[in-house]
């Protein structure tokens, strides 16, 4: 603060309040709705108070999004997503900091080149490859000419590898979500900064390069990893489109999938208030972990976008 | 040549291989110490970009093996379904599959001489465009606003970086429900005022919700980068200006602002990558690309010509289309890589 100016500051708050009421306006309202009977949500206009029925409309939410199911399938998942992309980024990153090997450049490129592509935009064709994941190692054969020869030595084992089909599974999920070119440039630039004189130290005393990685590397990153690990969480739990292909059992779904099923469509009844009660179940979580976690969660947020 | 070359460079790094070969070096002492004296200019090795200097050395076997898990998922779920998009992009095929052509870059034409592709790119350009002025623009009065206050500040950060932690889709429900024309509260109050609201039915009103619901959702990825940005700024910088007779307003958009613009330029990137893929959520939970098109963007129109309407070749095409973009956004964030080293920022 370098001078006062109390109608700036007054203006500031001003701002900020509009910015905050901005952000719980929608908050309130779904909480408002969530509060009230079939009934009531109908009316014109809409009461500004909660009425009686939060509890109620919260557990007919739950029964009716199957959410005991699905919020145990939406944790399976954005934990697997995190520790996943954790650990197959720390390792990648250990490699390519740490290894002087002819192909080093090119694996760094390699997982360059993923940076910015998002799965919506090759939606189809990752589809495909997951639906039957054998599909490539199919055309391999082909282009070889060899399928005919692997199906005279033993037909039904082509056969089996030919429909690995993860749709409805847990890996369908979660590993083609896995592959993060972000995470490894934050484990990257982090091992960068590690002094060299640890490695040294640690080779002078023997230790080999996973012994080293282990006692190591692993503890220095736990900062880095819980930062990091909390983004990803968000973004595990926060999926849409993929489980949205993937997820034709409804057993199988995530909680945000099921809550796309409670939003009234122009032709059912209009059910507002179970649909916001059951929205704010499913943001529940990952509102309590920004919340309890906010240093955390700045600095993985900052960190993983440098 | 490329012996001595290769001499020098291995002089200077035998202090860190000692370790690992012992006494074996002791051979190469004598004539690494000509080739050095030879090449003093150069008393350093070249060092390859970001590589630790104090590394386990040579072979192969052990990097591939850490670096396998990670390479085979990109292979089967990000290479593999380029190359098939690729493909498939130049291919004609009937639903069903049974009957393939290739046809060179018919889908392409086809594609850019249909007047629902280019509505479709018309109305992504509008919503990203307006997505993107909507949330740097609120999110610059806000960091500013955060920056010159200090009590409550924790407060109201923790407040307004909430929708983060909120699905895109479960944003599009909040604001779908908001702005529901028989049953929404602010719908109401639109209509009280004679507004003839309803994004069902009028296009206009579909796209301004979507980029409604969009922006709420973003503005907060925007306003902690910013927030962090401002406390760089250096405070003697700050106070020199306020010396010599700047306002905070005049401060702000002479100094924070000039120094914040690699900041800025990452983010606009960051908006427009988030408005062209990560807003298919809030699309396909509120609208549906509908009414008549109106809110039918680029990745959400990918996602029904593949699904929905089972015409592969030109989902394909439109595939390439978008991962040639994402690559150029690509590219832009390098340059932001290196303005930032020069800014120091």
């Amino acid at each position: 603060m370098v001078e006062r100016s109390p109608i700036l500051n007054m203006l500031c708050h001003a701002i900020l309040i509009a910015g905050a009421l901005m952000v719980c306006v929608p908050l309130y309202f779904a909480f408002v709705a969530g509060s009230l009977t079939v009934a009531e949500v109908q009316k014109v206009p809409l009461p500004w108070l909660p009425g009686g029925q939060f509890f109620d409309n919260l557990q007919l939410a739950w029964s009716k999004g199957n959410f005991s199911r699905t919020f145990a399938n939406s944790i399976i998942v954005a934990l697997g997503i995190t520790a996943g992309k954790i650990a197959v980024s720390l390792l990648s990153a250990f490699a390519i900091t740490y290894f002087r090997f002819r192909y080093r450049m090119l694996a760094f490129w390699l997982i360059f080149t993923s940076l910015m592509l998002p799965i919506e935009v090759r939606i189809v064709p990752t589809f495909e490859a997951v639906a039957n994941a054998a599909l490539p190692l199919q055309w391999l054969l082909d282009t070889l000419h060899i399928a005919d020869l692997w199906r005279w030595i033993s037909g039904h084992e082509v056969a089996i590898a030919l429909e690995w089909n993860m749709v409805n599974t847990y890996p369908g999920l979660i590993l083609p979500l896995i592959a993060s070119a972000t995470a490894t440039f934050l484990f990257r630039q982090f091992f960068l900064t590690i002094p060299e004189e640890l490695c040294e130290a640690a080779r002078l005393d023997g230790a080999s390069p996973l012994h080293f990685f282990w006692s190591i590397l692993l503890p220095l990153s736990v900062p880095n990893m819980v930062a990091l690990a909390i983004i990803l969480f968000l973004f595990g739990w926060n999926q849409y489109l993929w489980p949205l292909l993937f997820t034709t059992d409804k057993d199988m779904a995530t909680a945000v999938i099921a809550l796309k099923g409670l939003i009234p469509r122009s032709d059912s009844e209009p059910a507002w208030n179970i649909a916001m009660s059951g929205a704010l179940l499913t943001m529940l979580p990952p509102v309590l972990v920004v919340l309890l976690l906010q240093r955390w969660f700045i600095k993985g947020l900052v960190d993983s976008s440098k | 040549m490329t012996l001595r070359l290769s001499i020098p460079w291995r002089e200077a790094r035998a202090p860190v291989l000692q370790g690992r070969h012992g006494g074996g070096g002791s051979k190469a002492v004598p004539a690494a110490v000509a080739g050095g004296s030879r090449w003093s200019g150069r008393t350093r090795p070249r060092e390859e970009a970001g590589l630790k200097r104090a590394n386990f050395g040579d072979g192969p076997g052990l990097p591939t093996l850490l670096l396998l898990p990670q390479l085979l998922i990109l292979l089967f779920f990000f290479f593999i379904p380029s190359l098939r998009a690729l493909m498939q992009s130049v291919l004609l095929s009937d639903p069903f599959g049974t009957n393939v052509q290739f046809v060179w870059f018919d889908n392409f034409k086809t594609l850019l001489a249909s007047s629902d592709y280019r509505q479709s790119i018309t109305v992504t350009f509008w919503f990203t465009v307006a997505q993107n002025v909507l949330t740097l623009g609120s999110a610059l009065v806000l960091a500013f606003a955060t920056d010159r206050i200090v009590r409550g500040r924790s407060a109201y950060r923790t407040i307004i970086l909430l929708p983060y932690a909120i699905a895109p889709a479960i944003a599009g429900i909040l604001w779908a429900f908001l702005f529901n024309p028989a049953v929404g509260p602010l719908a109401q109050v639109l209509q009280g005022l004679g507004i003839a609201w309803d994004p069902n039915l009028n296009p206009a009103d579909a796209l301004i919700l979507v980029t409604l619901a969009a922006s709420w959702k973003h503005i907060c990825y925007d306003y902690i980068f910013l927030v962090v940005g401002l406390l760089a700024v250096p405070v003697s910088l700050m106070e020199a200006a306020a010396v010599d007779g700047a306002g905070p307003i005049r401060r702000f958009v002479s100094i924070a602002l000039p120094m914040l613009g690699p900041t800025i330029f990452f983010l606009t990137v960051m908006n427009f990558i988030y408005g062209f893929f990560e807003t298919f959520a809030i699309i396909d939970a509120v609208t549906k690309g509908g009414p008549a098109g109106a809110t039918n963007i680029l990745v959400y129109k990918v996602f029904v010509d593949g699904f929905v309407n089972l015409d592969l070749g030109s989902s394909a095409a439109q595939s390439v289309l978008l991962m040639s973009f994402a690559l150029i956004c690509t590219l832009l964030q390098f340059r932001y890589f290196d303005r930032k080293v020069n800014y120091g920022v």
